[in-house]
Order: C-alpha cells, then structure tokens, then sequence
C-alpha cells in the first residue's frame, strides 16, 4: 500500500490527517466563541452535540484521525533518525530559513497531545462522557458546558494558573501549525515557485487564526476570574 | 586584502568503511587567503607526506563548481559557510587567523564512508537508474522549434538540471532525505514535453528507488536548498509530491 510503503504517501497521510484535525480545530474554535456572547447559546451546542450519534461519530472519527496522525509521525521519526546513520555530525550550524518549529515538531505534538489528556480530563470526561455512559463525573449537569469552563477558569487562583497554561499551550499549538500547514500543502504537491513566500505567509496566518477564538475566550474568563478577585 | 593566516584544522579520519572513525587536528601555518578549500586541503596532504603520514583522502575532480565531487561538511554546513558554491569555490578568505575548522564527511546511512571524507554516493547514480531519463528511440535529429517550450518553463526546467548531485541536500536535512535531489531530477523532465509521457513511471520508479535505498521522509524543513550549491528550489519537492501522486491516484 502506497500510503504506508512511500515516503511521499506517508507524508499525503500526515498531511491530509493533520488538515483535518485544523478543520475540527478551527470548527471548535467557533463554538467556543460563542461562550463570549452568552452562556446559554453555548449550552444549546452542547446539548445539540452532547450524546447524539452523529456527534459520537464526529468523535471517533477526530480520535481516528489523532491515532492516525500520532502513528505515522512517530513511525516518520524513527525511520528519519535511521536514515540520519549511527555517526551524528560533530559541528551542527544553523541553516538559514530553517525555522526551529520545522525541525521540533515531534516535540511540539508531544506537548500538545501531553496537554491534550490534560484538557479531555477536564472537559471531555466529564462533558460527552458523563452523558453517553451516565456516570457523574462532574459537579454539574454534562450539558452545562459553559459551568464547566467557568468553574475551571475562574476558580481563583487554580483558574488563572489554567489559563496560562492554555495560553501556553496555544503557543505550542501554533508553532506546530505555522509549520504544519505549509508543510502540508507542498506534502500534497500544492506549492510552486510562485506561491512559496504565498504559502509560508498563508501557514502564519491559518495557524493565528485557528488559534484566535481559543485565545479569546481564554483571556475572557481570565479578566472575569481577576474581576472576582478584585 | 588576502592575506596569510595560521589555522588549525579538525579533520575526520577513518581508515576504511567498517573501521571506528575520529577527529584528528593539524596546524597549518602560512595559509594564503586566495587559496580554495581544497587547496588548503593539498597543502596540508603534502605537509602529511613530508611527515611520512597517511594524507586525508578526500573526493574532488573539476574544481570549477560543476562535478559534485567535493564533499566536506566544513564548520556544520555542506560545502562549507558559504552559499551557493561547493567546496572547491569556497576559498580561505572565509577564514579568520588562528581559527580551528571542523571538516567531516557527509553524513547519511545512504552514504556510507569509504574512507577519511570520502563517501559512497552511489545511491544517488542507483535512483538516477531507475528513471532519471527520457527513453528516446535514435533517429534524425528533430529541429529544435518543432515543440514550442514557453520561456519560463524552460528556465524552471533549467535551475532544477543545475543540480549536479553532489549530495550536500542529503547531508543537510535532519531526516537524511534525499528529496531535493529525486526532486530535481524529476522536475527537469517533468516539465518538458519530450518528459512529461514518462513523468509518471518515473516518479514512482524514482521515489520507490530513494525509499529503498533508506533517505529518510521530507518534513518540509528547507535546510537542503539553503544549503544546496546551486540553489536548486524547494518548489522542485511540490513538484514532486504532486508528480508522484497523480501517479499513484491514477493507478
């Protein structure tokens, strides 16, 4: 299979799996907007969501594609540092252009999906699966979302660390993409001589805006959080 | 102005391709700046000669910048801290007094050592093999307008047979892929109408090639054209990946 057996399919499927998961990302982002704007319209998509099948699909299907993506990444890594050879080179200098995120994004996957255990602990487990298995995991209703964020980012103190952690984590996440989405567009043959400068540019900016209705609703509950204290 | 400068220089020895390699250091006083790498290389030989040692082997042939053959990692960089030349252009004047130069061998498991800085860069003859060409039955010379070719594919198809396949994108990349090359390679006839009826047996023949040789997977990072002599784009690996899929979407 070509997918598997080629250096260049290999590539196709962390390209084509890690655009899929930026869709999903982008698509959660503005859910979360919504959160900003009123409490309540962020429940009604919970509760839209929440147990229903196509939302179970939805589910397994991003935790299919982040196996996927997490699988053939490592399997990349270990067969590019054979190829590298047993002797490492003594003097290593830096080569222009070459962006550190390009050459950590193992390590920044690490992280994210370190973080990411983290971040379904706190929301997924106790939001679809408290509904779908019937469990009480959490203080509140698994429908009440917006409690659930409130509770985790407003708490004092333990809140405003959350929220720096996420910020934090965010950063991370957008150095992957900044790199990630151009590299995924050459991977699947979408760059030439003209549209290089174009793609890195386009990378930047999908990364940023990815990241930007997280960042948003981060730093909202982060001002509430210090308004309680005050 | 050149001048003359006392160096010392850090080079990998290796007796044979199975033999335990190390770094051994030799001070050259009274180097002229206006000499090449390479000649700041034979003099240290004839300085190894004159004390009965064993010289540093080492791989060179045009000394003009066209053959490939040069290939030292010099200071962490293939071909040396210059860009765009290949080691046999780079000259002493990059140097400063009393500087230590680091010189190693390429290093990839697709190019083994055979001895000093001298490495086997047979894999990439063996990917060229397997379809770096256009099968042309032999005949009466056609007339060359006969297949107009617009003038800036003609000139894309150019930069990317500028690659003379000296192997620096290999020794450059973190991951040891030899994707700028395969490339290259592919591109200058993938652009071209007397290419483009085999672009797809090739790249696939030569992509297959390359994997099985073991380079390693391109993660885009870009160290291989920064580093490649004769500026050969990144743009030839979207080429490719987009070559290589149509390809097997095709199948």
């Amino acid at each position: 299979m070509w997918l598997k057996d080629s250096s260049v399919g290999r590539k196709f499927v962390m390209a084509l799996s890690g655009t899929a998961l930026l869709l999903f990302l982008l698509f959660h982002g503005c859910m979360n907007l919504a959160l900003v704007f009123s409490e309540e319209a962020y429940n009604a998509i919970c509760r839209f969501l929440g147990a229903n099948w196509y939302a179970v699909i939805g589910s397994l299907g991003i935790a299919f594609l982040v196996v996927v993506h997490i699988c053939y990444g490592l399997y990349l890594t270990i067969q590019n540092r054979a190829a590298r050879g047993n002797d490492r080179y003594e003097v290593r200098a830096k080569k222009e252009g070459v962006t550190w995120e390009s050459e950590n994004m193992l390590v920044l996957g690490l992280i994210i999906l370190g973080f990411l255990c983290l971040h379904l602990y706190n929301f997924w487990f106790k939001m679809q699966f408290a509904e779908l298995t019937g469990i009480e995991t959490g203080s509140f209703d698994p429908q009440n979302g917006a409690a659930y964020v409130k509770e985790l980012f407003t708490t004092p103190v333990w809140g405003q660390v959350y929220c720096v952690l996420y910020l934090l984590w965010f950063v991370v996440l957008w150095l992957h993409l900044k790199h990630g989405v151009g590299s995924a567009m050459t991977s699947m043959g979408l760059n030439n001589l003209k549209w290089q400068k174009r793609v890195e540019v386009i990378s930047t900016v999908v990364a940023t805006i990815a990241l930007i209705p997280f960042t948003i609703v981060v730093l909202y509950y982060f001002g509430m959080g210090i308004g309680m204290l005050c | 102005m050149d001048s003359y400068i006392d160096i010392k220089v850090r080079v990998w020895r290796q007796a044979g391709p199975k033999a335990q390699g190390h770094f051994e250091t030799y001070e050259l006083k009274h180097v002229f700046q206006g000499a090449s790498f390479l000649e700041m290389i034979d003099i240290l030989n004839e300085q190894l000669v004159a004390e009965h040692k064993d010289p540093v082997t080492y791989d060179h042939d045009c000394r003009e910048g066209i053959c490939g053959m040069c290939s030292m990692y010099v200071n962490g960089h293939p071909h040396g801290p210059d860009s765009a030349i290949t080691t046999c252009q780079l000259h002493m004047r990059k140097f400063k007094d009393s500087e230590t130069i680091t010189v190693e061998p390429w290093r990839s498991r697709a190019f083994p050592v055979i001895k000093d800085l001298m490495v086997d860069r047979g894999a990439y003859d063996k990917i060229m093999q397997a379809g770096g060409f256009v099968s042309v039955n032999t005949g009466g010379v056609p007339d060359a307008n006969a297949i107009p070719i617009p003038k800036p594919v003609a000139d894309e198809a150019m930069d990317a047979a500028s690659c003379i396949g000296c192997g620096a994108c290999a020794a450059a990349c973190k991951n040891g892929s030899a994707m700028l090359f395969v490339a290259a390679k592919v591109s200058q006839l993938a652009l071209l109408p007397q290419g483009k009826i085999e672009a797809a047996a090739r790249a696939k023949a030569m992509v297959a090639k390359m994997d099985e040789l073991g380079f390693g997977n391109c993660t885009n990072t870009g160290a291989c054209a920064a580093e490649c002599p004769k500026s050969v784009s990144l743009a030839n690996i979207a080429r490719l990946n987009r070559e290589f899929l149509k390809a097997k979407f095709k199948d």
